[in-house]
This record gives C-alpha cells, sequence and structure tokens, in this order.
C-alpha cells in the first residue's frame, strides 16, 4: 500500500513538472575546415564527453592526420591510459557500469551528427535546465528527461526555464541563467560551437577528402560535355 | 604491318564466333529513328547506372560483413578505412536512386510515345520484370547497412506479406528466416542482392535489348520506320546506331556524370531523401522509430498501401499498381502511339496519372494526418483510374493524322498546338517586347560580342 502510495505520489509530481518545451532549435555554424575550431572541439571532447562516450569508428591517428595535431600534442592531450595512435577512441567507462549508473549505456557518437541535426545538438548541448523532479537535477529543453546530466554546469553556470502560459497550457519558453559558471555566454556558446563542429567531422571524416575533390571532379566533367558535345555535333553534321 | 596482324586476329575469330557479325547486326547496322530527343536517353542511362551499380557493389562486397553484429560498423570501416571506400559507398548508393529517377523517366517515356504498344510488347514486359526485379534488389540492398530505418523499413515490408490469406504468416517467416528480422534475414538478403537478382536483372537486360531489336525502336512521331526503306532495304529515316547513337548517348553520359558527381561529392545524403538520417543509428531491434518511411522511391507504392484502410486490401492495392502497368499493351486501344497525334482524353489521362504518382510519392514521405489520407485516396483513385478506363478512353479518342514520314525531335514552339502553348506563345511575346527584356538582351549580346572579340585575338 506504501508503495502504490509512493508510486501515485511520483507519478503526480511527474505530471505536475511535465512542462513541454517550446524552444526553437538555434542554429549554429558548422565549418569543418577551420581546423582550429576541430582542435579545440576535440579537446572538448576528450575532456567533457570521451569518459561517458566513445567515438569508436575514429582513431587518434586519422583524427591527428585530418587536424594536422602533432605527436606531442597527441600524446599530451589525447591519448589517456593505455591509449595508443592507431586505436579507436574508445571510453574507458564499461557499458555494464554506465547502465548501472544512468539507466542506459551512453551511446557511441561517432554518427550521431549524422543521425542528428547539427542544430539540434548544438541546442540540446546548451538546453540543460534545473529541474528537481529529475534523478539529476536537471532536465534538457530539447531532450525531455534525459538520463545524461549536465557536464557542462561548471563552465556554463546552471539555467532555470522561462515558463509562459500560452493558451491556456504552461510552456518553456526560454531558459535564463540562475547562477554564473566560469566562462561568459559568449564563451560557453562558441565552445559548444567548437565541440559540435567536430562531431560533424568525426561523423565522416573523408567529407575533407569529398569537398576538396569535387570541384576538380566536376571541373572535369564539364571539359568532358564539351568535348562530347563537340563530337556529336561533328559526327551528326550529316544527318537531316 | 600492326593493321595486317589486327585484321588476321579478326579473322581468326570471326571464324570461330561471330564478333563481327553481331557488332554490325546489333551497331553498325542497326537502324535507329534519326529523331531521338532528351527522353531517349534514359534507356542507355539506365544500362551504365547498372554497371556503376556491379562495379562499386563488388568493390563494396570485398569489405563489407553480412552480419547482423558487424554490418553497421563494415560500413563504416569501408566509409573510413578502406582507401575510396567512401566515393564506392556513395556512388553506390546515389546509384539506387538514380536508377529509379532515370528508370521511371525511361517508362514515362513509353507512356509518352506509346513504345509500349504492338509489336513492342514483349519489350515493355520484359522492362517491367526487370523494374519488380529492381525494386526487390533496391529493397534488399537498404536492409544491408542494418540501421534503423533499415531494420524496420524491411520489418514493416516483410510483414506485409503476413497479411495474404491463409498463407500470410508462414510465408513472412519463410522470407526472413526468422520470427523477426535478424541475421538470418540479413545473411539471405546479402545473397540474393549480390548475386541472385543480380544475375537475373543482367538475362532481362538481354531479353529486353533482343526483343528491341528485333522490331526496332519506336520514336517520338509512334511510327514504323521500317515502312518506308530505300533501294538498299534500309529505313530511309533511320541512321545507324553506331557512330551516331553511341556518340549521342556519350554526350548524355556525360552531362548525367556530371549531375550525378555533383550529388556524390557535396549532397551524398541529399537531404535525407537518399541516405535517411535514422539509417546513420544502427539497427535496435527493441526501439520503434517514431516514423517509418520508406526511401523516396518506394513512396508512391508506400502510400497507395497507406490509402487503403484495409491491410490486406492495401497489400493487393500496392500489388495492383504494379501490375496494371504489365497489361498497359491490351488496355490501350487507341490506333496512334505517340502523344503527338492522340487526343484530349490520353493527354488528360496521362496528365493525371503523372500528378497522381508525384502526389503519391511526396505524401509517402509525410507522416499521416487526415488531409495527407484524404490526398492519398483522391491520388490512388485517380492513379487507378487511369488504368480501368483506358479501353474506353483511348477508343473515344480523336486522334490526328499520323506523318508518313518523321518530323522534328522536338517540336518548335511555334508549331505546337492548342490551348495551352497559344497563352505560352503569348507570355514569351510579351515578355520579348518589354523594355527591361531588350535593354537586358542588348547588354548580354554586348558581352557576348567582346567575349568573342577576346577569344578571336588570343588565337
Amino acid at each position: 500500500m506504501r508503495r502504490l502510495a509512493g508510486f501515485l505520489l511520483m507519478s503526480l509530481t511527474g505530471v505536475a513538472w511535465a512542462v513541454e518545451s517550446i524552444i526553437p532549435v538555434q542554429e549554429v555554424d558548422v565549418d569543418v575546415f577551420d581546423r582550429d575550431s576541430l582542435r579545440r572541439g576535440a579537446i572538448t571532447y576528450v575532456n567533457y564527453c570521451q569518459g561517458c562516450h566513445s567515438l569508436k569508428h575514429l582513431r587518434y591517428s586519422r583524427m591527428a592526420k585530418d587536424l594536422k595535431i602533432d605527436d606531442e600534442l597527441l600524446e599530451k592531450e589525447f591519448l589517456r591510459g593505455q591509449a595508443k595512435p592507431h586505436d579507436s577512441m574508445f571510453t574507458a567507462m564499461a557499458g555494464s557500469d554506465a547502465e548501472a549508473w544512468f539507466g542506459i549505456a551512453p551511446p557511441d557518437l561517432s554518427l550521431i551528427a549524422r543521425s542528428r541535426d547539427p542544430d539540434w545538438i548544438y541546442s540540446y548541448l546548451r538546453g540543460f535546465y534545473l529541474d528537481p523532479s529529475q534523478p539529476n537535477g536537471v532536465n534538457n529543453a530539447f531532450f525531455r528527461e534525459v538520463a545524461m546530466p549536465n557536464v557542462f554546469a561548471p563552465l556554463q553556470g546552471t539555467q532555470k526555464p522561462v515558463v509562459k502560459r500560452e493558451g491556456g497550457v504552461e510552456a518553456i519558453v526560454g531558459l535564463e541563467l540562475a547562477e554564473a559558471g566560469s566562462l561568459s555566454p559568449q564563451e560557453f556558446d562558441a565552445m559548444v560551437a567548437d565541440l559540435v563542429n567536430f562531431l560533424v567531422y568525426a561523423s565522416e571524416p573523408a567529407q575533407l577528402d569529398r569537398l576538396r575533390l569535387g570541384k576538380y571532379v566536376i571541373a572535369w566533367l564539364i571539359l568532358v560535355m564539351v568535348l562530347m558535345y563537340r563530337l556529336k555535333k561533328e559526327y551528326w553534321k550529316d544527318v537531316h | 604491318m600492326a593493321k595486317g596482324c589486327f585484321h588476321n586476329l579478326r579473322e581468326w575469330i570471326d571464324q570461330r564466333l561471330p564478333v563481327s557479325k553481331f557488332f554490325r547486326e546489333h551497331l553498325t547496322h542497326y537502324y535507329a529513328p534519326k529523331n531521338f530527343n532528351l527522353l531517349y536517353f534514359f534507356g542507355s542511362l539506365a544500362l551504365l547506372v547498372l554497371i556503376n551499380q556491379i562495379v562499386t557493389g563488388i568493390f563494396l562486397a570485398m569489405h563489407y560483413k553480412p552480419d547482423a553484429g558487424l554490418a553497421f560498423d563494415s560500413l563504416e570501416y569501408i566509409m573510413r578505412d578502406v582507401n575510396w571506400g567512401w566515393l564506392l559507398r556513395y556512388m553506390h548508393s546515389t546509384g539506387a536512386s538514380a536508377f529509379f529517377i532515370v528508370i521511371y523517366l525511361h517508362m514515362f517515356r513509353a507512356l509518352f510515345y506509346g513504345s509500349y504498344k504492338k509489336p513492342r510488347e514483349l519489350v515493355w514486359l520484359f522492362g517491367m520484370v526487370i523494374f519488380l526485379l529492381l525494386m526487390a534488389e533496391a529493397f534488399m540492398g537498404y536492409l544491408l547497412p542494418w540501421g534503423q530505418m533499415s531494420y524496420w523499413g524491411a520489418q514493416v515490408i516483410i510483414s506485409l506479406f503476413g497479411a495474404i490469406p491463409v498463407i500470410g504468416e508462414d510465408l513472412a517467416t519463410w522470407i526472413r528466416g526468422d520470427y523477426v528480422v535478424a541475421d538470418a534475414t540479413l545473411n539471405r538478403f546479402f545473397a540474393l542482392h549480390v548475386v541472385a537478382i543480380p544475375l537475373l536483372i543482367l538475362i532481362l537486360v538481354v531479353f529486353h535489348l533482343a526483343a528491341l531489336h528485333t522490331v526496332g525502336s519506336n520514336n517520338p512521331d509512334g511510327i514504323e520506320i521500317k515502312e518506308k526503306k530505300n533501294a538498299e532495304g534500309i529505313p530511309l529515316d533511320g541512321i545507324p546506331f553506331h557512330p551516331y547513337y553511341t556518340v549521342k548517348d556519350c554526350f548524355g553520359a556525360a552531362v548525367f556524370a556530371f549531375f550525378f558527381a555533383w550529388i556524390v561529392f557535396y549532397a551524398p545524403e541529399m537531404g535525407g531523401y537518399f541516405l535517411e538520417h535514422p539509417n546513420f543509428e544502427p539497427a535496435n531491434p527493441m526501439r520503434t522509430p517514431e516514423h517509418i518511411a520508406p526511401v523516396w522511391y518506394f513512396t508512391p507504392f508506400y502510400s497507395i498501401l497507406r490509402s487503403i484502410p484495409n491491410k490486406v486490401g492495401g497489400v493487393f492495392a500496392m500489388g495492383g499498381a504494379i501490375f496494371f502497368l504489365f497489361l498497359l499493351p491490351w488496355l490501350d486501344r487507341c490506333t496512334v502511339r505517340s502523344i503527338r497525334y492522340r487526343g484530349p482524353y490520353y493527354k488528360t489521362a496521362l496528365t493525371v496519372f503523372v500528378l497522381s504518382f508525384i502526389g503519391l510519392g511526396v505524401l509517402g514521405t509525410k507522416p499521416v494526418t487526415m488531409t495527407t489520407t484524404f490526398l492519398a485516396r483522391f491520388f490512388t483513385l485517380n492513379y487507378f483510374a487511369f488504368f480501368f478506363l483506358m479501353p474506353w478512353y483511348t477508343r473515344l479518342d480523336r486522334t490526328k493524322p499520323v506523318p508518313e514520314r518523321l518530323t522534328e525531335a522536338v517540336i518548335p514552339l511555334a508549331k505546337r498546338e492548342g490551348f495551352g502553348w497559344r497563352w505560352v506563345r503569348r507570355g514569351l511575346a510579351a515578355i520579348e517586347s518589354s523594355e527591361k527584356y531588350r535593354r537586358l538582351r542588348s547588354q548580354f549580346d554586348l558581352q557576348l560580342g567582346k567575349a568573342k572579340e577576346w577569344y578571336e585575338k588570343k588565337q
């Protein structure tokens, strides 16, 4: 009976806090040819994300080559524990531990920027706010009741929701700073943008080659097109 | 000396294998109508895409692992660690969509110029079987990346077989090799995708071409060039396929390659239509995606399926949508082939049919709402009306007299008849007489003159 009452109470609080968010997704500028931004994003990734989220389809060596990271920096900032340059960027956390701690294993993020929109990732990472009803004490405006804690809280500070009543329904229309972090909002946004940029790169390292090569292939095909057209004209000049 | 050597070799082979005879019969002395237009490029382009799929497919199969535990990761291995693997994969995935674009236009050409009509019924039937095989090939290939959409798309489509009365459930289980889509399904789809179906497609392409070369190509006028021959028995309006059409098709191939490369290098996902976003997440049998949609080329048929409230009915309607295409040569009672000489009934019917097909395709990518269901039913009705009413409207249509000899490849605007074209002509005339156009035109001519001068000076 007590358990049932507790369950009812919990579900009641759940209902009370289930306020929908209507904050629109914010756009982020992504430029995978901005190597400085990618390097900054990569360092943020290994320091704040890789503890839980693997990037198993990316090798340290591939990243170092593409981002022009020298051996010294790779050793100092990226390779932790037993990791070797040709290893994939795994996480040190065991999947079973993760499930016990968070209820769900943190997903691998190798392809996150392809399955999710980069704008969404940017908004999501900046979208945590205080919500005492949640196990972590935080909720997210773009991923309701997410199991992930706000790892950027020391940098970003904490946010609280701005709730407005619209058409008889309460909704979160924005987030405001409750307590400042060690970075200014501009610095924090720039940091998250770099991280998103890195994730976009990590989701398809080949895009650097692809986008670079494309113009030569297209130019060559235009030449072929012109030649073929003139050849056709030449052959067809006696057909009436 | 070298030429003599080559000649001797050819003699030697020809005495043992009729290579020269084959080339003569099917290329240098195969006479094709001389007025092929844009719509006639898509046959040779389909062959080009088929070759692209086979070649890139062979290299992909060297690195791909048809195993539920390894498939998704092996694809990323191809994308990242295999030299030029990303290019092979994008050429293959873009090729799949390109195949359907090309084939749909190829089929539209047949409807437009009546290419399926007597004596080309077998050409059409073989083509339809290729289309059916192509759909199976694409569907099975789509499971191989083993992403969320691969998995759930296959789950939904195979479960449709379960709707067939009596044998349905057993049939679906037999196809899957398991009670749900699983490793067994992936493995057999791989075998069918890389061996069985490509082999059948190749055989049918041979039949399709052999039947075509027996009766000869149709043309934009829909008349037989074989009826007017010169003293040597060569059609007056025919030109040898080689070199005329080989060189023309090479130009078409170059234009196609330009667009193809553009997509491969700059938009391989094509905004989520060629490669769907949820498919970059590994298959998870425990979590159904919010919105399951097939790839764009299946959406017209998927829309027809969804528009019927009853599952069995939906499956039969979807099957019927393809089946009735097979019957076209016998449903069409018109005496002329080409749209140029058909009457207003067929023109209207074909316009409605094409718009319905596109409409169904667009609706198939959207989640179901009241409005989309209503529209999908409306389009489905139109789609089937095109076939059901065909024997009547084609017979009653007021056709125009057919010319004796071939006319233009593309009818010039000035010669086009009918209400719509009159308005187009008036509109163009209004633009041409406007002050702004004249100013732009004189500017353009000036710049063109300068460019020509510069070019001549350089030479």
